[in-house]
């Protein structure tokens, strides 16, 4: 999390770029930091149904896991052009399920990210062409559950 | 019947698109007919290798296809079915306006390129462009510039904006006729437009298209 909020070019760091320019500054810096996190929302070993915090926030938040899926599974799916698809939280950990376009990022709305997808057409269109429902289907086979818990306020 | 002889009309006719048949595909159908989706003006393996079999296989029967039925999806059972695409374009908002415009914006493209094109333009496209611009390389300069640097999904157009002619790019669907523009040529730098054939290489992609600008189309938009 320190690696992602802190590299900075400059004076500023990216989460403060995010938060404080607009234009071609923000949405590079958006990229950059929405891309590192995207890596680390995915693993190798990932997927299946979340368990202790995270899982909890997730029910209290949406009602139920499948609830929240398929709130996730539409903002993503749904989203006009490039950009991303969230779970954020607030700061008594209530979970939502929000989109930025192109570059854009939540720390900017002041939410916190959790999770994210990235469906600019270049995350998936080696792999799945057009059919990004496919991809994000995939998707949950490699979603990181601990990184998700660390972005919780403990 | 009729469908059959306009296609084919549009066919044999690559290089020379007849305006009446342009505005059929780009008005829509009026009087509640489900809008359609126009025959591409060439066969799909026409442009390769710049724009790939491949890619014309997903640009059009995917992602052009999904526009229609998209948009007839959202206008069934309203009066916005009995209206033209333009008229949607110039009055409509998010979902409509989103789909219609793409659905526009695609068959324009197609036709802005031809397996016969290329080449600087000649006659009074060439000499708008060396009016508006100084030359053709200095227009060919500021367009590609356009093309590559829009950030996001979005077109490159060539519009006239009263008499002058510009550059300018759309973000995502935008189309220039929802802000009184008259769209003269375009390139699609939405991502599915290039990454089969470049993947992340935009530069790559604008720079080999200008072989494929069909300025006959071109000259028929001033």
């Amino acid at each position: 999390r320190d690696r992602v909020s802190t590299q900075s070019t400059g004076k500023k760091s990216l989460e403060e770029i995010i938060k404080t320019q607009t234009g071609k500054a923000q949405s590079l810096a958006g990229q950059i930091w929405n891309h590192t996190f995207y890596w680390n929302a995915l693993h190798p070993k990932g997927g299946g149904k979340p368990s202790g915090k995270i899982a909890e926030a997730i029910d209290k938040s949406f009602g139920s896991f499948d609830a929240f899926k398929k709130e996730f599974d539409d903002a993503a799916t749904t989203h006009f052009g490039s950009g991303w698809a969230w779970l954020v939280r607030d700061d008594n950990n209530k979970l939502s399920v929000t989109s930025t376009h192109d570059g854009g990022n939540p720390l900017s709305e002041g939410k916190t990210p959790v999770l994210t997808i990235d469906v600019w057409e270049h995350a998936y269109y080696i792999d799945y062409r057009h059919d990004r429902a496919s991809y994000v289907k995939a998707w949950w086979e490699l979603v990181n559950w601990e990184w998700a818990t660390q972005q919780l306020k403990h | 019947m009729l469908y059959k002889k306009l296609s084919s009309l549009l066919r044999s006719s690559t290089n020379k698109l007849d305006r009446v048949v342009w505005r059929k595909y780009t008005t829509g159908a009026a009087g509640g007919e489900p809008f359609t989706l126009p025959p591409l003006p060439y066969p799909k393996k026409a442009l390769a290798p710049i724009v790939s079999e491949e890619t014309l296989e997903y640009h059009y029967e995917k992602h052009h296809r999904t526009y229609v039925t998209k948009l007839n999806g959202l206008v069934a059972n309203s009066p916005k079915a009995t209206m033209t695409l333009e008229d949607l374009i110039k009055s409509e908002k998010g979902g409509i306006y989103n789909n219609a415009a793409q659905v526009w914006n695609h068959t324009f493209y197609w036709n802005c390129m031809s397996p016969d094109g290329g080449g600087a333009p000649k006659g009074q496209i060439g000499q708008e462009i060396d009016k508006a611009f100084g030359s053709f390389d200095e227009f060919k300069k500021q367009f590609t510039q356009e093309a590559v640097t829009h950030f996001g999904s979005g077109w490159a157009w060539l519009v006239k904006d009263q008499d002058k002619l510009k550059v300018i790019s759309g973000h995502d669907a935008e189309n220039p006729i929802s802000k009184g523009l008259i769209p003269v040529l375009t390139c699609d730098v939405w991502e599915h437009a290039y990454y089969i054939d470049f993947r992340n290489d935009r530069a790559k992609y604008v720079e080999k298209w200008w072989d494929l600008v069909n300025w006959d189309f071109v000259s028929k938009n001033l």
